[in-house]
């Protein structure tokens, strides 16, 4: 292995130093070097996440006054479902495995790269034309597509807007996810560093891990869906349309078989991340390692079971009904025995409230609203009566927003230092978390009590007592926005004027902390020999007393 | 990087042509699609789906016994692929359950 991490004057050199084939905009645009590439991929959804941002403001923003007030009916179906697929498709889905997991993977298993550097790359430039195409279809002549997120038949099939184009691009996008996942699971079997067993690599493999098989198992239903829509939108086949003899039940099966272990694709990484930061502010053990590591396939496999949930008031038999219903309720098991673990690991730890830490606290708290709010919607008789209301919405916002976006930020704060090796002011980042979390549930536990009232989601207009909760729910709005620009702008003068951080700025245990900040291209000068479990702490100096 | 590619043989001799067996696969696989479609001709009731079902499963064997090597791979591939066809039949179960007592 050649000696990646000094230059011809023996002086160290990190990534970015690195002189390759090619410099410039090309060195990034042409580079296989997985932190590279997910640096591409961190840099795409943070706009992408602006975007989806702006239509989510100008949504409330219609919901001021009941009636019109800033766009018409089909301006506001389009802005719901641009919203949805950019952050969904765009932001939530590849969001922590394709950013850090592509960062970090490597360095904590102790290898050079991912297994499939090439197929890395081409994993970014799929997901790169997939948006591209996305936001495009809002140009073409048929105008936005209007069919929400989930392209439900037999609207899907009718709708005289482009449907087609957006759906090339989820299509493509799934491409993108499926060879992260092919590339993740090989990468963790085949270059483990010596030592590292499967019981020793740290929970953030494990869930990446989980993650990479559900993507790979669970994408292909999704992508051959779109294409029967597709091709029943071209050529009347009468697959989903009951006008042709179709079933539009099938496509909401085949829709859900994919898209709610997706749920999983979406906060699975981010529970992997909360394991890693909760033991290294802590300064523990973690509690239940191996509990935590199965639990998590436990939920990408039970979690591929449960789609029927989505399919209440369908029209469903009710055989199905109560068979999705209890497989749900187990899903909450393994969801369990990961929150008690973390709250059992920071019992006794010696306990330091960095922003990192503060940001998994924001999470426990909304999560856990979410996923009790959960078990409302997977109870038969209640989510007949909650169906396709705000309550809906506010529950996939706690869970989605609240878990996997809060923690995509815990993340960045947390990396932050390892990838640019640099810091970031820690009290407004602290503030902006607090201002963030006041904002949230401003926004979204409103939208609980509306959707308990019965306020119907998908509307732009809506009766007029419920005015006030909704002027609230977008005052509210307004706080969050400002929480997550005061939270870059410190992230970016961090990154600009920000203080040298130190190789282990938190005292971490895992490999990614015992190299230098910014990791060399190659990332270790040795490859490392792992002795000891990822959180073992009573042999943290022994650990971490030579950086690589 | 060595330490890790301990099965870098056994992959390489996976990958040896095996020209004469292909070519048999490939044209069971073709007689078995003919077969399929002269199937559709038929009037089975309740019995054609599950016949389409038994003749594609059939070729999916072939297909990933010898054209994707599994035949050839190690054990924890064959668990691999094991543990997905289960999520299938799972999967194929539940979709059932509505399909047939909706």
């Amino acid at each position: 292995m050649s000696d990646s991490t000094v230059n011809t004057n023996g002086d160290y050199v990190n990534f970015y130093q690195y002189k390759g084939k090619h410099s410039g905009i090309l060195g990034w645009l042409l580079s296989v070097d997985h932190k590279r590439i997910g640096l591409l991929y961190l840099g795409s959804m943070v706009l992408f996440f602006l975007v989806g941002m702006t239509l989510g403001f100008f949504m409330r923003l219609e919901m001021w006054n009941p009636g019109q007030d800033v766009m018409g009916p089909q301006t506001y179906n389009a802005l719901f479902t641009l919203h949805g697929i950019i952050m969904i498709f765009l932001v939530i889905i590849p969001g922590i495995p394709a950013g850090f997991g592509n960062f970090f993977l490597p360095i904590q298993i102790g290898a050079e790269d991912v297994s499939f550097p090439r197929l890395n790359l081409l994993s970014w430039y799929l997901y790169t034309i997939g948006g591209l195409l996305a936001v495009a279809s809002l140009f073409l002549s048929g105008g936005p597509i209007d069919t929400g997120w989930t392209f439900y038949a037999p609207y899907s099939l009718r709708t005289g807007t482009e449907v087609i184009m957006p759906l090339m691009a989820a299509f493509i996008l799934g491409f993108s996810s499926i060879l992260t996942g092919v590339n993740f699971v090989t990468t963790v079997h085949r270059l483990r560093a010596p030592g590292m067993t499967f019981f020793k690599m740290p929970l953030f493999i494990w869930a990446l891990y989980s993650t990479a098989w559900i993507q790979i198992i669970g994408t292909p239903i999704i992508g051959i869906t779109i294409l029967l829509v597709i091709v029943e939108r071209l050529f009347g086949v009468g697959l989903f349309d009951p006008a042709m003899g179709g079933d539009p039940i099938l496509f909401q099966h085949l829709f859900w078989i994919y898209s709610h272990p997706a749920v999983y694709i979406m906060i699975l990484p981010a529970m992997g991340v909360v394991s890693e930061i909760i033991p290294t502010f802590s300064r523990k053990t973690i509690f239940g390692y191996g509990a935590i590591a199965v639990s998590s396939i436990a939920i990408a496999f039970v979690g591929t079971l449960v789609w029927g949930h989505h399919m209440f008031t369908s029209g469903m038999s009710d055989e199905s009904r109560w068979v999705y219903s209890f497989l749900t309720f187990i899903v909450a098991l393994p969801s369990g025995v990961k929150i008690f673990n973390w709250v059992a690991t920071m019992y006794k730890g010696s306990i330091k409230a960095e922003t990192p830490f503060l940001y998994v606290m924001a999470f426990i708290f909304l999560f856990s609203i979410g996923g009790l709010t959960g078990l409302v919607l997977g109870s038969l008789a209640t989510d007949v009566h909650l169906h396709d209301t705000y309550f809906v919405v506010a529950h996939f916002h706690y869970v989605m927003f609240g878990g996997t976006i809060f923690i995509f930020f815990a993340a960045l704060h947390y990396w932050f230092p390892k990838m640019f090796g640099k810091m970031y002011n820690t009290k407004i980042a602290n503030i902006a978390l607090a201002i963030m979390v006041v904002g949230f549930n401003m926004l979204y536990f409103t939208f609980f009590i509306l959707g308990y009232l019965g306020m119907p989601r998908r509307y732009y207009d809506y009766l007029p007592e419920f005015q006030g909760m909704h002027q609230f729910a977008t005052v509210g709005s307004w706080v969050l926005i400002a929480g997550i620009l005061l939270m870059f702008t410190n992230l970016f003068l961090g990154l600009k004027n920000g203080k040298k951080a130190g190789n282990n700025p938190w005292g971490g245990m895992t490999l990614e902390w015992t190299v230098p900040s910014p990791p060399p291209l190659l990332n270790f000068k040795k490859i490392p020999t792992v002795k000891y479990g990822p959180y073992e702490y009573e042999h943290y100096d022994e650990v971490t007393k030579n950086v690589n | 990087m060595s330490y890790t590619d301990t099965n870098e043989g056994k992959i390489a001799h996976a990958h040896d042509p095996r020209y004469g067996i292909n070519v048999m696969i490939w044209i069971t696989l073709l007689s078995l699609t003919v077969i399929t479609i002269a199937v559709a001709g038929l009037d089975l009731g309740n019995y054609t789906l599950l016949v389409a079902m038994f003749i594609a499963a059939i070729k999916s064997g072939f297909v990933i016994n010898y054209f994707m090597h599994i035949r050839f791979e190690d054990l924890l591939f064959k668990l691999f692929i094991a543990g997905v066809i289960m999520v299938l039949l799972v999967v194929f179960v539940l979709t059932a359950l509505d399909v047939f007592l909706r």
